[in-house]
């Protein structure tokens, strides 16, 4: 119990050890980290929700969109990055790249899911009131899509932070895994309250990201979204029953 | 820039190759090249088929504790409905603490330490909402007329849940299961931080090693194999299970 | 259960499937009552009747009178509230739910065929259930099979996906027939069926109650499909209160009241024609008349007199089955048969289910 003790004290110290030379602050590498999310996250929304949402529009690609997500799945985060890093190198630009890969597919498949799987009746009844297709994708697909796609968003988002911080271990030290990679120098009360600051920063995304949801999500909606945080219910196969 | 670096190998590690006097044997090595299949068929046997066969030990026990605490939480959610969100928000809670973290954070629980233990109850905690949300999916969409009849028939409690519930449950069960399975083989490759076994080894000792990457490859591709096969091996189990969802439109 | 499994013994000889009233039982219900919790009136107030062993009772009446409240009362899918149900004489209260069901045929209108079991399965859900042997299991199936007129190795192992909506609906009725139950529930079970496979099913249902004559609740929305297919007819009105009970041709005769009038419509003589057959009609005599044509004696008034206005209402000729004249057919002749009930038999039988 005394290491998680210490570990707050840590904390407390913004990271710095008693004795030594004056180390990188805690603050440094959490808005480290929390930079690097942000711009692979903006990347990658802006990269694959057009691409998923207007796939899923045309209810075209399902093969792709949705196996996009299973090989996803598949990919050990770490080996993609350490690969990555050795043939372009670990600078932010690189990491980046690495996180963008890691990042799209989930979006795109779930954006695609939850636009395609808008019941076929309410788009066809909008389309039959003269809406164009653009209307039909934004008044009426969109708003019902809001918690899959979302959650997707969300995916992504907790994957980039846990990659950004496995980071560390293929070179790139501008995160708080940097701290957790190097016992050495920390000790094991660093690491766990390096350990913590990750996990309450993974918390502090997924709630902001939950409220964005919360204010997209058609009011009436909004309640039928126990179950749902429905991220990971849409393998295909569950249509089967 | 010839690299010395491979030289330097752990009791336990791969056997890297010592180039001694035949070089021409590790000409592949010396070019620095992407991928060396003689360093590959030389430390399958020794290091890569041990360490492959830890990862799927590692991934079965976590998914099948996963799967038997998701199981229980589940029908006891399907009976008593309360249930469902306090297991929701825990296991969210869980699955959003990344890995890294999750898996520094148990080493100092008292019985925990560097072992398996740790890691397979970090495992054991990711496949945890995934597998719950799924049964209890699977189980709430049964129809409303199905089950109807199932009681008006005469079916006690347990005979509902267990010839006509589980096993319209099969196929979200099975999707759960296949999602469960794939990221815990990709995951389990981080538990080499606190469990020096599965591919997570030769990984992390490949992305040490600054210029010789056939490791790191060997390793990773081997994890994305094994996600594929077992994925596939579940699709098959499904198929059989499932007769009644054979051929019908998607 | 007794009873309606020793009996089912010899249904698997193969000699209990023709009309046999010993596996029907009568069902009663006494000042049944029934308030859902959280609702300020009750959805039965204190509801009486008594249905013979072997008789088609209807339930109908406008949506939301209770019928499908009823029927579950029945075989206790709801708690009762007051009131007492007698099965054969025996309260269903006393006995174990479970046990109870396996022992009523019940069909819903959207069946709740088990998505993943074969036909076959399906029907062998019940037997199954009361621990039958495999092999009376396997021959009441087929047995079961060609009853509903399906081709047992055609259609035994489809899985219900497989089969269109009638067919479904008739495994549905084979089903809950499987162990040979004395009493029958059916809500609504011809609802979501076109018009034209509805009659068919009807029709096919009324032959197979011809050979198995089980007690039978039957719930409907559809006056016509009463009429066609009680042997009585329980009208519910709004909350849930009787407004009459009797054969249908007395209900067409005689309604009860202006609610019941109204239910069952401005045509309730053209109905009551469809009961009676020309065999109830006293014809005219064939004197020297030019008919316009020839009508079975089966023929039923209804579709007579169609036949006759069709005919420009010029007489038409009624045929005995051997071919011999029974008569000729006139509209004044057909008028009277609504004039005097007594000239009908009073069962308020459709002729085409063949009374003697
Ligand atoms: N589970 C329930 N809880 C509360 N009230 C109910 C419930 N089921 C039915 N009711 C009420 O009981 C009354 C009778 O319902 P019931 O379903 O028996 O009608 P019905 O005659 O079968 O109607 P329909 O022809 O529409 O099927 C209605 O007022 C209905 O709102
Ligand atoms: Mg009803």
């Amino acid at each position: 119990m005394h290491n998680f003790v210490d570990a707050i004290r840590f904390i407390l110290r913004n990271g710095q050890i008693p004795g030594q030379p004056h180390f990188t602050t805690l603050t440094y590498y959490a808005l480290g980290t929390l930079k690097i999310t942000v711009l692979a996250m903006a990347i990658s929304v802006a990269i694959g929700l057009p691409v998923g949402l207007w796939l899923g529009h045309l209810h075209r690609g399902s093969f792709v969109a949705i196996n996009l997500g299973n090989v996803w799945r598949a990919l050990p985060s770490l080996v993609v990055l350490a690969i990555g890093s050795a043939f372009l190198g670990i600078g932010l630009r690189e990491v980046l790249l690495a996180l963008v890969v890691l990042a799209v597919p989930p979006i795109i498949t779930n954006a695609y899911v939850g636009v395609d799987e808008v019941d076929r009746d309410l788009s066809d009844a909008a389309r039959g009131m003269g809406m164009t297709g653009w209307q039909v994708l934004t008044r009426v697909e969109l708003p019902l899509a809001v918690p899959l796609v979302m959650a997707g968003v969300r995916t992504a988002a907790l994957f980039v932070v846990s990659t950004t911080t496995l980071a560390a271990y293929a070179g790139f030290g501008d995160s708080l895994g940097e701290i957790v990679s190097n016992e050495a120098s920390y000790h094991l009360y660093g690491i766990l309250g390096a350990a913590i600051c990750i996990a309450l920063l993974a918390m502090a995304i997924e709630v902001g990201l939950a409220l964005v949801q919360r204010a997209l999500t058609p009011r009436p909606l909004r309640r039928a979204e126990r179950l749902a945080r429905p991220d990971e219910l849409l393998v295909p196969q569950l249509e089967g029953v | 820039m010839n690299p010395p670096v491979l030289i330097a190998a752990g009791g336990g590690g791969p056997i890297i190759p010592n180039f001694g006097g035949n070089g021409h044997a590790y000409a592949c090595e010396q070019a620095n090249r992407l991928f060396c299949w003689g360093w590959f068929s030389h430390n399958w046997s020794g290091t890569l088929w041990p360490a492959l066969r830890q990862h799927v030990v590692l991934v079965l026990i976590a998914v099948a504790i996963g799967f038997a605490i998701s199981m229980l939480l589940a029908l006891l959610a399907h009976r008593f409905r309360p249930v469902e969100q306090p297991v929701i928000a825990f296991t969210s809670f869980l699955y959003t603490i990344p890995s890294l973290a999750l898996f520094e954070l148990l080493i100092p629980v008292p019985g925990l330490g560097l072992s398996r233990a740790t890691a397979e109850v970090a495992l054991v905690a990711y496949t945890l909402l995934i597998l719950f949300r799924n049964i209890l999916a699977g189980l709430r969409n049964v129809p409303a007329d199905v089950l109807d009849a199932a009681r008006g028939m005469g079916m006690s409690h347990r005979q509902m849940l267990w010839r006509v519930e589980l096993p319209l449950a099969l196929p979200a069960i099975i999707a759960g299961l296949r999602i469960a399975t794939v990221s815990t083989v990709a995951l389990a490759t981080i538990a080499a931080l606190v469990d020096n076994e599965g591919l997570g080894v030769p990984i992390l000792s490949g992305i040490n090693d600054y210029y010789f990457k056939t490791e790191l490859i060997a390793a990773g591709a081997l994890t994305v194999l094994l996600a594929v096969a077992a994925d596939g091996m579940l699709v098959g189990v499904q198929r059989l299970l499932t007769p009644w969802s054979r051929g019908r439109a998607a | 259960m007794s009873s309606a499994l020793d009996h089912d013994a010899s249904s698997a000889t193969g000699t209990a499937t023709r009309g046999d009233a010993s596996t029907a039982l009568e069902l009663e219900l006494r000042h049944v009552q029934k308030a859902y919790p959280g609702s300020r009136q009750p959805a039965i107030p204190d509801l009486s009747l008594t249905v013979p062993a072997g008789e088609v009772c209807i339930l109908v009446g406008p949506s939301g009178s209770g019928k499908t409240t009823a029927m579950r009362l029945i075989n206790r899918m709801i708690p009762l509230t007051g009131g007492d149900i007698l099965l054969g004489g025996r309260s269903v209260l006393e006995r174990p739910e479970t046990e109870l069901r396996r022992e009523i045929g019940y069909v819903i209108q959207q069946v709740g065929l088990f998505p993943h079991q074969t036909v076959r399965d399906n029907i062998a859900t019940v037997p199954r259930l009361l621990g039958w042997p495999k092999d009376r299991i396997e021959h009441r199936v087929r047995e079961l099979l060609e009853l509903i007129s399906l081709d047992p190795d055609e259609v035994g192992d489809r899985y219900p996906h497989q089969l269109s909506g009638g067919q479904r609906q008739r495994v549905g009725v084979a089903r809950a027939l499987a162990a040979d139950p004395p009493l029958l529930l059916m809500d609504e079970p011809f609802g979501a069926i076109d018009p034209i496979n509805r009659a068919s099913l009807q029709d096919g249902f009324l032959a197979l109650q011809e050979r198995v004559r089980k007690t039978v609740v039957f719930v409907t929305h559809d006056i016509d499909e009463a009429i066609k297919m009680g042997d009585r007819i329980a009208i519910l009105r709004e909350g849930g209160t009787l407004a009459q009970y009797a054969t249908p041709a007395e209900i067409l005769d005689h309604p009860a009241d202006a609610f019941v009038a109204d239910f069952i419509g401005a045509d309730r003589a053209l109905k009551r024609l469809g009961l009676a057959s020309l065999a109830d009609v006293t014809l005219r005599p064939l004197n020297g008349d030019q008919p316009a044509g020839d009508l079975p004696v089966s023929t039923s008034v209804r579709d007579a007199l169609a036949a006759v206005l069709a005919a420009g209402g010029r007489p038409l000729r009624v045929l005995e089955p051997d071919g011999g004249v029974r008569g000729l057919a006139t509209l004044e002749a057909i008028g009277h048969v609504l004039g005097g009930a007594g000239e009908l038999d009073g069962t308020g039988r459709p002729p085409a289910r063949g009374q003697p």
